[in-house]
């Protein structure tokens, strides 16, 4: 087969002049640096990997750090006051959701009642958490120009880049598919609730307002350091650290950002467990039909 | 096949009444139980069964979905929290729609290659794989519409960049490309209105889908399936009905594949989605990156490589219209390439190309990422207009086998039975 081998005997030919092609320079880009590729260190959750659940101390305990500092600028609208005492939740009573509500600082607008006018009124159980500032423009003007952003769906609003090199990135994946893994949002809050730098490193120049932040991309950011080494809430029990403050707060917003996640992972067992059982049933039936015929 | 007549007998009496009136039942049988399927197709051919399901599946999630979500600009956003938090199961179903449209890639993907692999676009299979190319097309463009409906960042600036792609034909005719990219927005900027219409036309698109399904279908009936030795069917011991062997064995590929479907919807719902689509579109905050999602990355990375806008765009259109041709590109007088002992090769190159395709698509256009995207670029298009054509002349196949039975056979075969019905063996 003269041609076969004709083109057998190109193909490493053309192979090798590609790769004379490649310029030299190649090696080098594709290392992001600056904004990107920060590295964010994998934590382990409760709600992590397939049989995860939030566990509801720690969601209480989020919960408070969130209504003792974070609730300071950041709202968190899209959860309702009747979901903290949901199961799958932080499963606060009812009644204490209720009272909790009611003291809640930042009130509802409601109205426009009879005569027309909008009203304030203390929250319900059917009222959203709402944060401070009733927009973005009041909220911007009272914190420098910087908007802190809702915080309802924010760990799933960032998932940290992978930072590995290129030829893993593949088997990273695959690793992660495997797993279930989904837990980046919680690892970067925590990263960056416990990211500030006690000093800025040499060479950087803080812009006006700004916080160096070794999670955050570009390293700068306008909000000033929620938590520290040295003031930290404490909780009921006494006990409390930075550290703990920050890993509680985030399974908290994890919660908060995926309130059904108890529930998906208990139906996913069983629907797991369902369809195996089915495909092993009809690869059998199949192989009894395909008996009698060779294919 | 095409004289295919159905075996079907109506059994009672209201079975004949309408049988006479209205044989649907009599079409089904034909089509879908005496249909004759090659004895030797592997799991591969799964994946028109699968494939189906997963649309009937997109359909009846984002119908129930339309029941609860608001497409304007105020109120998308937030009506995607409200399904995912206050919908009942609406969390799964959810899930299951989002989910659900890389899973059509996936398997759709699977599928093309594999007819490329065994040239199952080859006469008298052109208008099936065309009709094959127009479903292809039109999922691209309900996939990407309906990511604009979560309106998140990524859905706003995805669609920013992708019509504004439309204003390159100002390169052509000037103001016919401004024109266009007008009329697609409904205004002079990518807004709620925008999202109104891609909504409709969301809604309208998996109908069409539906009728482009029916024509392959009917197209596929028409000609018979293809099977891994590229031969037709010739006598009786070379197929087995539809079913019960092809339903069972489709059966047995469709719930494997619900496996990995599933894991994804109550494992890793948000994997295949960009984390940024959970911040609320902001016209005046332009992501970092901008990447579409992971099925449309290899054709993004085309569009980067030319270092034109028009070119750009000609290309990542183009790379999607070449396949109507490839009937009449590939040269080869066998079907499948497991008796093409050089393309093979070159088939493997291509799906490499692609996988690099994807990889260089969600990288910055930067460096060497750029090269690259232009080298692979090049080849995936020297694949049809060069590879395909010259390869197909100048190879020298191996040898055929006689027939399919001969193949499952072994050649040795059973000559005695080998008129005879398979299955009743």
């Amino acid at each position: 087969m003269p041609t076969d081998m004709l083109i057998r005997r190109l193909l490493p030919l053309a192979a090798g002049a590609l790769g004379a092609l490649v310029p030299a320079a190649s090696h080098g880009a594709g290392e992001d640096q600056g904004a990107h590729g920060v590295h964010i260190e994998r934590q382990d959750w409760t709600f992590g990997g397939f049989g995860g659940q939030f566990e509801a101390a720690q969601l209480q305990r989020g919960f408070q750090i969130y209504k003792d500092v974070c609730v300071a600028c950041h709202g968190l609208k899209r959860v309702y006051f009747r979901n903290l005492a949901q199961p799958g939740g932080p499963e606060f009573p009812e009644q204490a959701v209720k009272a909790l509500a009611a003291d809640w600082p930042n009130k509802v607008v409601d109205g426009p009642d009879d005569s027309g006018k909008m009203f304030e009124r203390p929250a319900k159980l059917f009222d959203p958490i709402l944060g401070p500032f009733r927009n973005d423009q009041e909220a911007r003007a009272a914190q420098n120009g910087a908007l802190p952003p809702d915080l309802s769906v924010i760990a799933k609003a960032r998932n940290p880049d992978y930072t590995g090199p290129f030829w893993a990135h593949p088997f990273s994946m695959l690793r992660d598919v495997a797993t279930g893994y989904q837990e980046g949002g919680a690892n970067y809050i925590l990263a960056l609730l416990t990211g500030y730098a006690d000093k800025v490193p040499e060479g950087v120049k803080l812009a006006d307002g700004m916080y160096y932040n070794v999670a955050f991309p570009g390293r700068q950011i306008a909000m000033p350091p929620p938590l520290a080494k040295d003031n930290f809430i404490k909780y009921q029990d006494g006990s409390g650290s930075l550290d703990q403050n920050a890993r509680d707060v985030a399974a908290f917003l994890a919660w908060a950002a995926d309130p059904s996640l108890n529930d998906r992972k208990r139906i996913g067992w069983l629907v797991m467990i369902y369809l195996a059982v089915t495909t092993v049933l009809l690869y059998l039936g199949k192989r009894r039909i395909w008996a009698n015929v060779e294919h | 096949m095409e004289h295919h007549t159905s075996s079907y007998e109506p059994k009672t009496r209201r079975a004949r009444w309408w049988d006479e009136r209205l044989p649907v039942a009599r079409l089904m049988h034909g089509q879908f139980i005496d249909f004759p399927t090659p004895r030797n197709l592997n799991y591969l051919w799964t994946f028109g069964a699968i494939l189906t399901f997963v649309l009937a599946a997109q359909i009846a999630t984002g119908v129930v979905l339309a029941m609860h979500y608001q497409p304007s600009g105020a109120g998308a956003f937030d009506s995607i929290e409200h399904i995912r938090r206050d919908v009942n199961y609406g969390w799964m179903i959810r899930s299951f729609h989002a989910v659900g449209g890389s899973m059509f890639f996936l398997a759709v993907y699977i599928h093309l290659f594999r007819a490329l692999y065994y040239g199952s676009y080859k006469a008298p299979r052109e208008v099936l794989w065309i009709i094959g190319v127009l479903i292809f097309a039109v999922m691209m463009a309900t996939a990407f519409i309906g990511y604009a409906l979560p309106w998140g960042q990524m859905s706003f600036w995805a669609v920013t960049v992708i019509t504004n792609l439309f204003s390159a034909l100002n390169e052509v005719i000037p103001g016919l490309g401004t024109v266009v990219v007008e009329w697609l927005w409904g205004g002079y900027a990518v807004s709620g209105t925008t999202l109104n219409r891609f909504y409709s036309l969301h809604y309208l698109l998996p109908f069409v889908i539906v009728g482009l399904v029916i024509l392959h279908i009917w197209a596929l009936h028409v000609v018979g399936q293809n099977n891994p030795t590229g031969l037709e069917i010739k006598t009786r011991s070379d197929w087995v009905p539809m079913y019960p062997q092809a339903v069972a064995k489709d059966s047995v590929g469709l719930f494997a594949f619900l496996i990995l479907f599933a894991w994804f919807v109550f494992y890793l719902p948000d994997y295949l989605g960009h984390a940024d689509n959970y911040i609320e579109a902001n016209p005046l905050v332009t992501p970092p990156h901008i990447v579409p999602e992971w099925y449309f990355l290899p054709f993004y990375a085309i569009l980067r490589a030319i270092p034109s806008k028009l070119g750009g765009v000609v290309a990542m259109f183009g790379s999607i219209a070449i396949l109507v041709f490839v009937p009449w590109l590939d040269t080869s007088r066998v079907r499948s390439a497991k008796y093409r002992p050089v393309y093979r090769w070159f088939f493997w190159l291509l799906v490499i190309t692609c996988l690099a395709l994807g990889y260089l698509g969600a990288k910055p256009p930067e460096g060497a990422y750029v090269y690259w995207a232009r080298v692979f670029t090049a080849y995936y298009f020297v694949h049809f207009l060069v590879v395909m054509p010259v390869v197909g002349i100048l190879e020298t196949p191996k040898a055929l086998p006689k027939s399919i039975t001969d193949a499952v056979l072994g050649g040795a075969g059973a000559p005695k039975t080998a008129a005879a019905a398979p299955e009743r063996r």
